[in-house]
């Protein structure tokens, strides 16, 4: 489990803090959809997650060891796939023996299955693929580690249309009771049905934290509606097929969430999102 | 799998195994995927479809049996029809009788119309839907 506490930091003294107090819980057996506008702080946030940054004020740990002082214990826990990122000029079994070493719960079967999934083949010299080709093996790779923690920034980003359907069916097979996956991302679409649950960063702070069936609880997602359907709507939109909207759910009545239309709701209106989901100080 | 925009995920997700047993394609008795191989089969979250499995198991259509999996239940297809009946009968046809109302159809007309639609059907086999 990881924690974190009353987190703070600045990039710049003058500017405004980029994190001002943030505290949130990785639960094991949970797909956490990290959520924000760009340059809100998603990456910063999931450098310090496995202690590639250091937070200013407050403090990260992972089953109680704090991440920052990159014990080997906590390092194997973790891994991080960066949205951008490099492979060395190797092939993909010397990638294997110069990186496993350092998880010992990798299992190299798994590894090949993913790679199967996703219709890699060998190849000599993993530099020489492209991005899409590189995220596809490094998230095979993250999954068949199987650290607790897994972390992605922004995962689906140059994969093709078929890969974003593998990466998804790779993910639901690679998950389960023990890890939590924090995925950053701005391709909503590409994982709505993956995550369940949503964290939304927005000016320092988390404006959600909640798990998804928490919010279909408290907020009606409704499509193609006329416009006697959306009164008392918290948000709308008008589309071409009729208005897509939120409405409050005194009933409890359950409609599939729609993340994005959550995410421009939250993001319009942030007080309102607070208040709904009054989340108690942890 | 294609989701319908109105209808939670999970639902949608059951409301597919239901088929699945109606078609056959699990035998009574049989067991069904896990829940990760089904979560990998939809591209859903595993969470999503242990709900559709515990939906379906409160229902009486599949059981566990701890450690093994969950199988179809010896009446699942039974039980199916009455859910889906049950289902319809609530939802569906209080918004059938407010068209009726509200375009002031009358019962009778409803039921001539009914009879000769199952006389259709059932002189002539072709049009059934499958």
């Amino acid at each position: 489990m990881l924690q974190i506490e009353n987190l703070e930091f600045s990039y710049h003294k003058k500017k405004a803090p980029i994190f001002n107090g943030i505290s949130l819980t990785i639960q094991p057996g949970s797909v956490y959809g990290l959520l924000g506008k760009n340059g809100i702080g998603k990456s910063t946030l999931l450098y310090m997650m496995c202690g590639l940054m250091f937070p200013h004020k407050g403090r990260i740990t992972l089953d109680g060891v704090e991440v920052r002082h990159r014990r080997p214990e906590t390092l194997e826990k973790i891994f991080l796939v960066p949205e951008e990122f490099d492979l060395p000029p190797i092939s993909v079994d010397a990638y294997v023996r110069r990186n496993s070493v350092f998880y010992p719960r990798f299992d190299r079967e798994q590894f090949d299955r993913y790679l199967a999934d996703f219709e890699l083949e060998n190849v000599k010299n993993l530099s020489k693929t492209s991005m899409g080709q590189k995220k596809k093996y490094l998230v095979s790779f993250a999954l068949a580690t199987n650290t607790p923690l897994l972390l992605m920034d922004e995962p689906t980003n140059g994969m093709d249309i078929p890969s974003k359907s593998q990466f998804r069916k790779v993910i639901a097979s690679g998950m389960n009771e023990q890890k939590s996956i924090v995925i950053s991302t701005h391709q909503v679409r590409d994982l709505e049905n993956m995550i369940d649950r949503i964290d939304i960063l927005e000016g320092g702070r988390l404006l959600l934290d909640s798990d998804t069936a928490d919010i279909t609880s408290h907020l009606r997602f409704i499509k193609g509606a006329g416009e006697a359907d959306i009164e008392g709507a918290l948000y709308s939109v008008s589309t071409i097929a009729g208005y897509s909207a939120i409405l409050p759910n005194p009933t409890g009545e359950e409609t599939p969430l729609d993340i994005e239309m959550l995410f421009n709701y939250a993001i319009e209106k942030p007080a309102e999102i607070e208040r709904i989901f009054a989340n108690p100080v942890k | 799998m294609q989701f319908k925009e109105n209808q939670t995920i999970y639902l949608q997700i059951a409301e597919r195994i239901s088929d699945e047993i109606l078609l056959g394609h699990y035998a009574i008795g049989a067991r069904i995927p896990s829940v990760r191989e089904y979560a990998a089969l939809v591209e859903v979250n595993a969470n999503t479809v242990m709900r559709s499995y515990e939906f379906l198991q409160t229902q009486g259509i599949i059981f566990n049996k701890r450690g093994i999996g969950f199988f179809v239940s010896p009446d699942a297809k039974h039980k199916i029809t009455e859910y889906r009946r049950n289902e319809f009968l609530k939802t569906e046809l209080p918004r059938f009788f407010m068209q009726l109302y509200t375009l002031h159809i009358p019962m009778d007309e409803i039921d001539s119309m009914y009879r000769e639609f199952i006389e259709n059907l059932t002189s002539n086999p072709s049009n059934q839907a499958s």
